[in-house]
């Protein structure tokens, strides 16, 4: 588990530092039309990716359908009728909760 | 504007606790989930740490994940500086607080004082909520037993989608770049060992800039 640690306090002190340096750099340094794209597009490819990659992974590298999917189905009916953070959220445990009781 | 803080707050709170009883199916101990709420503190970061490594990835490519992750927490803190006009010794402490929830509070604030006042209280009662709600998660990992019972493990995607929703709904290239890192990542998952297909799919955003610039030209 000491590899845990390494990677907590690697991704602790990376987090840290990027916070500090938006708060710290001079103005114009990060405002190129370029830089702000492509900030603009790399967390939405890495979230995309992180919401279908925990909802469809199984293990050992496949991919599968389980509750998950419900779960995610149901987050994005409540988003899709503009329902606030917490009922998104709310509605994927309670419904993958739900399907994992009738299927598991 | 209370009813939203509370709106945000049981967000957090249920956040919080997802991701403690996460963090604890996937392997890690209690002080290590502690750890990580107490020291990252970017809760889309911590999601994306503890899937990946609770998937087998390499550690090396689960810490990229979760950093490229916070890189927009520097975009944030950029607007932020220029909003609060903080003095120069309290930055690396407010740094820390540079989050999603408070950048949003304090932008839509009406001028400096209420912006500050903002930031601080959103900063200070999150970090606290989430951190007593990671604790209780971890700790009562063990006794709710598999976290896939309780559908905790459908809140990591839950949050992940809700952060991206209002992104993509401001274009084209944003939608485009969404869809195509879906399609990388279906792709690399089978191909690729844990923690790197994400990293596969993060190639979307220059893929597409590149592209998009090429068609106006």
């Amino acid at each position: 588990m000491s590899n845990s640690w390494m990677a907590i306090a690697a991704t602790a002190v990376g987090c840290y530092a990027v916070k500090l340096l938006g708060l710290s750099v001079p103005e114009g340094l990060l405002e190129r039309p370029l830089v702000k794209r492509l900030a603009a597009l790399v967390p939405i490819a890495l979230l995309a990716a992180l919401t279908v990659q925990q909802t469809f992974s199984g293990s050992g590298g496949t991919l599968v359908v389980d509750a998950r999917a419900a779960g995610l189905a149901a987050a994005l009916v409540a988003l899709l009728l503009r329902a606030p953070f917490l009922v998104i959220v709310g509605a994927a445990v309670a419904v993958s909760a739900l399907a994992q009781h009738f299927t598991g | 504007m209370v009813r939203d803080a509370l709106g945000v707050g049981l967000t957090v709170g249920l956040s919080g606790f997802a991701f403690g009883a996460t963090a604890a199916g996937a392997g890690f101990g209690v002080p290590q989930a502690c750890a990580l709420s107490l020291l990252v503190f970017t809760g889309a970061s911590q999601f994306a740490l503890v899937g990946a490594l609770g998937a087998g990835a390499n550690p090396l490519a689960a810490v990229a994940g979760a950093f490229f992750l916070g890189v927009r927490n520097a975009f944030y803190g950029l607007r932020l500086a220029q909003l609060l006009r903080l003095p120069r010794g309290l930055r690396p402490l407010a740094a820390h607080w540079v989050i999603d929830e408070t950048s949003a509070v304090a932008l839509a604030q009406p001028d400096r004082s209420a912006a500050r006042l903002g930031f601080t209280v959103t900063g200070l009662s999150l970090y606290v909520l989430w951190n007593l709600t990671t604790l209780a998660g971890a700790l009562g990992a063990s006794a709710l037993g598999d976290p896939a019972v309780w559908g905790l493990n459908a809140a990591g995607p839950a949050v992940f989608l809700a952060l991206l929703a209002p992104m993509v709904r401001s274009g084209g290239r944003e939608r485009a770049t969404a869809a195509l890192a879906v399609v990388l990542v279906l792709v690399a998952v089978p191909l690729l060992p844990a923690g790197v297909p994400v990293l596969v799919a993060a190639i979307a955003a220059p893929l597409v800039m590149f592209v998009r610039r090429g068609a106006e030209a």
